[in-house]
C-alpha cells in the first residue's frame, strides 16, 4: 500500500512576513470615527499618558488588506501539517483528536465574550464550570486542590518548582535545600523550570533497564534535597518501577515529590499521583485532555497539590461563596506569585471538562488502554522494519503510550539518519515524528507516540511510510538523505534553528539580526529561503 | 567560488590485526604475523565507502589532495576522483612516517579538510603532523579506537566532510587516545592522551557524541569553569587533569594551563606546569583538591591520560576532595553513559566506583555510574 495513495505534495506558498507585505495607505479595516458628543466629554486621551509612557513615533504596524490578511493566514495553514490534517504520531506530544463541538462551544460568545474583570455575579456559569472541574481533576489524580492558571506545560511545572520554594521557604528551609532532583528521560522542563526558579538540579542517568535506580537516587539525595521532580514513564515510554520508592526515600529526607504528568495518558483511571505519595503533580490540558496543543499560546497546565499546600497555590482561586454560588479567593495569603494573569485560559479548561463529562470514567479508562495498545501495536510492527532497533534491549517490560526508538543499525549501514528519516516522513503526507528531547540519550533516536484516537488503518498508513523509507535508505540512499521533496519548505539544517543569529521572536529582532549577519549565516538561512 | 581544498590520507595497514586478534598493526613485526594470518585490510574498502559517498552528493567544486599509492590515491581514483598527489615516501618504510609526512605536505598546500583512514595510532599521527593547523575528519578502520575524534562510521565521515563543505560549521577538539599495543596484547591496558585534533563540530555524526548544541555546550563549560574556580579556597593545592574541561577552569581563573598535562594550583597561581606523580606528592603539604574530567568516547577519569594523579595521589587528597566535571553532552556520548576509573588499586576503584555525582555546568550536577 502506498503510504498515502501516491502524489502528495504540500501547498508551498513562497509567502513573504506580514510586515513585508505592508503597503503604505492600505487597510484592512477602518473603525468609524470618534461620536462627537463621546470626543467632547473624553478630550485628549493621549494626554492623560506621563510623558515617559508617549511614544515619539508610532509603531511601525504592517498595512495590509482585509483580504490579503485572510490570504496570508490562510496560506500559512495550507503549510501546515498535524492532526487535523493528517496522521500525527508525534512523540512526547500526545497527539489526539480535538473535538471540534468543543471548539465551537468555545469560540461561542457565552465564552468568548466574557472578561476576567467583570462581576463575578455575572460569571457564575463559568466560575462553576472550573470548580467543578477542579474536583474532577482532584478525583483523576488524587490531589486535593488545582489551579489552572499556567498557560503551557512547562509553566505548570514551573508552578510546581515554586510550590516546593514556597513550602520550604515558609520552614525557613529555603536556604539549607536548593537541590532538585530529575531523571535524564524527563521531559526537560523538569530540570529547566526548577533552575529558573533558582534550585540547582541534580540530573539521574539511566541505568541498564532505560530508566534510573534507586541506588543512582541515593547518591544524590542529602540534606540539600528540596525536592523530586520527573515524569514517569519517561519520554522513552518506560514506567520507572521504583516509584514508590523514590517518593519515600525522596520524603524521608525532607524533600517534596512533584509528579509531571507530561506522560499522563497511558495512566487516566490507571494509577493516581496522590496514591503514589506524590505532594502535587501538573497535567496537560492541551495534549491530554484533548484541548489543541498550544504553539506557545493555548495551553493550559492544571496543577494539583495536596491539602497542606492547599495554601501556596497562586492566587485567585475559584472557590464556593457559601450561598450556593462561586467567588473569586484573591487572598494572597501564602500563595506564591501569580504565573499568569487571572484564572487561566478558561477555554482550554471548558474543551477539557467537556472531553471528560463526554467519555465519564470508564471512558478515560478506555482512553489510556488504547493509547497503550496501539503504541504496542506499533511497536510489534516497527520491530520488524529495516533498521530500526529498540534501545535498552535488557528491558523487557511493555512501553506505555510511547516508544523511543533508534535508527543507529540503518545509520551504520547505509547512512541514513533519523533526521533524513523524520525530514523524508512529510513526503509521504504524514506528520513528522520528533527525535528526542536533549540530552539525547539515544544514538539516532525517533520517537513516536500514536495515541488513542487513530484507527489500526491510519497506523498502518504510518508503518508504510516507515517502510517505504527504510527500502529506501537501503536501495538509493541519496535520496532517503534528500528530503523533504514535497513538503511546504525545504530541509532546515540543524545549526540554523539552534544558532540564535539566524532566528528571531519578533519582525524588530529579525531586522536587528539581519543587519548583523555574517556571509555565513546569509549563506546558511539564503539556502532555505532559496529552497522553493 | 573557491574550490574546496580536501586532503586524503589512508593508512592501508590500519585495522588488520584486529580479525585476526593482534590489537592493531603498529610495529613491521606484528603488521607481517597479521598477512600471515591472513588479515586483509579495512582501511582503504572503509575509505572508499566514504569517498564514493561523497562522489555522489558533493554539490559544489571539490579538489581532492592524496596520498600518492595505497595511501589513497587508490581508493580516490575508484571513486572517480583525479586527484592531485602529495608525495609522502620517506624511504624509511613506516606508514606513521609516510602519514606524517603527506600530512605535514597538504598543510603546506593550504587543504582546508584532511579525511584519514586508520585508527589511533593514524590520528597520532595527525596530531604530530598538524595538530590543530588543519581540522580533519577520520574514517573508523583501526583496531583500537580509543581517540573521540572519528566519526560513527565511514558514511557519517563524508557527511561530515560535504557538511563541513557548505560552511557554518564550528570546530571542537576532540581526544586521541593510544594504547600500548605491547601491553594490551599481554592484557594490561595503559592509554596516554595524545593530543587533540579539531574536528567539525556535528554531533550526531561524531563517535558516540549525540547531545546537545554547539552554543549549549560552550555554556556549559564556561558555567563549569566558574564553578570550579569560585569554589577554591585559599591555601589549599588543586590538582587539575588534563583536557579541554579543565583548560577553561584555568582560563576563568587567567592562568596557563598545560592541555595533556596535569597542572598545580595555589592561591589562584599555577605553580607547576605537567607535573608528575613525584611533584604533585611533595607539593601535596596541606589539604589539596583533584578536579577532572573524563575521556571523551571512552569515559574515563582516572587512569586514562592523567596516570601522574596516581592512586597514592588520590590517597592523600581523599575521595571527598574529587571533583569530576563533564558537559552533559560528553556523558551523554559515553557508551552507557559509564564513567570509568583504573588506578591501579582495585580497592581504590571499588571505593570510586557506583553512582557518583558529575558536575555538568554552574548550578547542574548528574549523577553517573562509575565502573572500571
Amino acid at each position: 500500500m502506498s503510504a498515502n495513495g501516491g502524489g502528495f505534495h504540500a501547498a508551498r506558498w513562497n509567502e513573504a512576513l506580514i510586515n513585508e507585505l505592508s503597503e503604505e495607505g492600505a487597510r484592512g479595516i477602518v473603525p468609524p470615527a470618534v461620536d462627537a458628543e463621546i470626543a467632547a466629554a473624553v478630550g485628549d486621551v493621549a494626554a492623560a499618558l506621563p510623558e515617559g509612557a508617549r511614544r515619539e513615533a508610532p509603531p511601525d504596524l504592517p498595512e495590509v488588506t482585509q483580504h490579503r490578511v485572510l490570504r496570508h493566514f490562510l496560506r500559512l495553514s495550507q503549510m501546515c501539517m498535524g492532526f487535523d490534517v493528517t496522521t500525527d504520531m508525534m512523540g512526547t506530544c500526545t497527539m489526539k483528536y480535538s473535538p471540534k463541538a468543543h471548539e465551537h462551544m468555545a469560540r461561542g460568545a457565552k465564552l468568548a465574550d466574557l472578561h476576567p474583570l467583570q462581576d463575578v455575579g455575572s460569571l457564575q456559569g463559568l466560575l462553576e464550570l472550573m470548580y467543578r472541574f477542579n474536583r474532577i481533576m482532584c478525583e483523576i489524580s488524587g490531589m486535593d486542590e488545582f489551579t489552572f492558571q499556567p498557560a503551557s506545560g512547562a509553566q505548570g511545572i514551573y508552578t510546581n518548582a515554586c510550590l516546593i520554594r514556597a513550602y520550604h521557604e515558609s520552614r525557613g528551609d529555603l536556604g539549607k535545600r536548593d537541590e532538585i532532583i530529575t531523571t535524564a528521560a524527563s521531559h526537560p522542563a523538569d530540570a529547566a523550570t526548577p533552575s529558573v526558579a533558582g534550585f540547582k538540579v541534580i540530573t539521574l542517568m539511566p541505568g541498564e533497564m532505560g530508566f534510573a535506580g534507586v541506588d543512582a537516587l541515593k547518591a544524590a539525595i542529602s540534606e540539600r534535597t528540596a525536592g523530586l521532580m520527573l515524569t514517569n514513564p519517561e519520554d522513552t515510554g518506560q514506567y520507572n518501577p521504583n516509584i514508590r520508592q523514590f517518593v519515600d526515600l525522596v520524603h524521608e529526607a525532607g524533600g517534596l515529590c512533584a509528579y509531571d504528568q507530561a506522560n499522563g495518558n497511558p495512566l487516566l483511571g490507571v494509577v493516581r499521583a496522590g496514591d503514589t505519595g506524590f505532594d502535587m503533580c501538573q497535567f496537560n490540558l492541551h495534549k491530554t485532555f484533548s484541548a489543541p496543543h498550544g504553539s506557545l499560546g493555548m495551553g493550559c497546565a492544571a496543577v494539583g497539590v495536596k491539602d497542606f499546600l492547599r495554601k501556596f497555590l497562586p492566587r485567585p482561586i475559584v472557590a464556593e461563596d457559601g450561598s450556593g454560588g462561586y467567588r473569586l479567593d484573591y487572598d494572597p495569603g501564602q500563595g506564591i506569585d501569580r504565573i499568569r494573569a487571572f484564572i487561566g485560559n478558561v477555554h482550554a479548561v471548558l474543551k477539557a471538562y467537556s472531553w471528560v463529562m463526554s467519555l465519564g470514567a470508564e471512558g478515560l479508562r478506555a482512553v489510556a488502554e488504547t493509547a497503550v495498545l496501539n503504541n504496542n501495536y506499533m511497536l510489534a510492527k516497527m520491530r520488524t522494519v529495516r533498521g530500526v532497533t529498540i534501545p535498552w534491549p535488557a528491558n523487557n517490560y511493555p512501553k506505555l503510550e510511547q516508544v523511543r526508538y533508534s535508527f543507529e543499525q540503518m545509520f551504520a549501514e547505509t547512512g541514513v539518519t533519523s533526521h533524513d528519516v523524520i525530514d523524508r516522513m512529510v513526503d509521504f503526507g504524514v506528520q513528522h515524528c520528533m527525535p528526542s528531547h536533549v540530552p539525547m540519550l539515544v544514538t539516532e533516536p525517533f520517537t513516536m507516540e500514536p495515541g488513542e484516537s487513530l484507527t489500526v488503518a491510519e497506523m498502518d498508513q504510518m508503518l508504510a511510510a516507515i517502510e517505504a523509507i527504510s527500502d529506501e535508505a537501503y536501495s538509493d540512499a541519496a535520496k532517503a538523505q534528500g528530503g523533504p521533496y514535497n513538503a511546504a519548505t525545504t530541509r532546515i539544517d540543524g545549526d540554523v534553528p539552534e544558532d540564535p543569529d539566524c532566528w528571531a521572536f519578533t519582525y524588530r529582532g529579525y531586522l536587528r539580526k539581519k543587519a548583523m549577519w555574517t556571509s555565513e549565516n546569509r549563506r546558511k538561512i539564503e539556502r532555505h529561503e532559496g529552497g522553493y | 567560488m573557491a574550490a574546496f581544498r580536501l586532503g586524503l590520507i589512508v593508512n592501508p595497514i590500519a585495522g588488520m590485526g584486529g580479525a585476526v586478534g593482534l590489537k592493531g598493526t603498529d610495529t613491521a613485526e606484528i603488521l607481517a604475523r597479521a598477512r600471515a594470518l591472513g588479515a586483509r585490510p579495512q582501511a582503504p574498502a572503509r575509505a572508499g565507502e566514504a569517498l564514493g559517498a561523497i562522489a555522489a552528493a558533493a554539490d559544489a567544486p571539490l579538489e581532492l589532495f592524496a596520498a600518492a599509492g595505497e595511501m589513497g590515491e587508490a581508493e580516490a581514483r575508484a571513486a572517480g576522483f583525479t586527484p592531485q598527489l602529495v608525495d609522502h615516501s620517506t624511504g624509511k618504510d613506516s606508514v606513521a612516517e609516510d602519514s606524517v609526512r603527506a600530512a605535514r605536505a597538504m598543510a603546506g598546500l593550504a587543504v582546508d579538510l584532511i579525511l584519514f583512514a586508520g585508527g589511533d595510532g593514524t590520528a597520532r599521527d595527525m596530531v604530530r603532523a598538524v595538530g590543530d593547523k588543519v581540522p580533519v575528519v577520520g574514517i573508523p578502520a583501526g583496531v583500537k579506537m580509543h581517540s573521540a575524534v572519528y566519526a560513527t562510521n565511514p558514511r557519517a565521515a563524508a557527511r561530515m566532510v560535504l557538511r563541513y563543505m557548505q560552511g557554518g560549521i564550528a570546530l571542537r577538539q576532540l581526544e586521541v587516545m593510544d594504547i600500548d599495543e605491547a601491553a594490551f596484547r599481554d592484557g594490561a591496558v595503559s592509554a596516554k592522551l595524545y593530543g587533540y585534533l579539531d574536528v567539525p563540530h556535528l554531533p550526531d555524526l561524531v563517535q558516540g557524541s549525540k547531545a546537545g548544541g554547539v552554543s549549549s555546550d560552550r555554556t556549559a563549560l564556561a558555567g563549569i569553569a566558574a564553578r570550579i574556580h569560585q569554589a577554591m579556597q585559599p591555601g589549599r593545592l588543586y590538582i587539575l587533569g588534563p583536557g579541554t574541561t579543565m583548560r577553561a577552569v584555568a582560563d576563568s581563573i587567567g592562568v596557563e594551563k598545560t592541555l595533556l598535562g596535569v597542572d598545580l594550583l595555589r592561591d589562584g597561581a599555577r605553580i607547576a606546569g605537567d607535573a608528575g606523580e613525584r611533584e604533585i606528592l611533595a607539593a601535596l603539604d596541606g589539604g589539596g583538591a583533584i578536579a577532572v574530567t573524563p575521556i571523551g568516547g571512552q569515559g574515563h577519569f582516572f587512569g586514562r591520560g592523567n596516570q601522574q594523579i596516581s592512586a597514592r595521589v588520590i590517597a592523600r587528597v581523599g575521595i571527598e576532595h574529587i571533583t569530576v566535571a563533564a558537559t552533559m553532552e560528553k556523558i551523554a556520548s559515553l557508551r552507557d553513559n559509564l564513567l570509568r576509573v583504573d588506578t591501579g588499586e582495585p580497592a581504590l576503584d571499588d571505593r570510586l566506583c557506583g553512582w557518583r555525582r558529575v558536575i555538568t555546568g554552574y548550578q547542574t550536577d548528574s549523577v553517573c555510574r562509575v565502573a572500571t
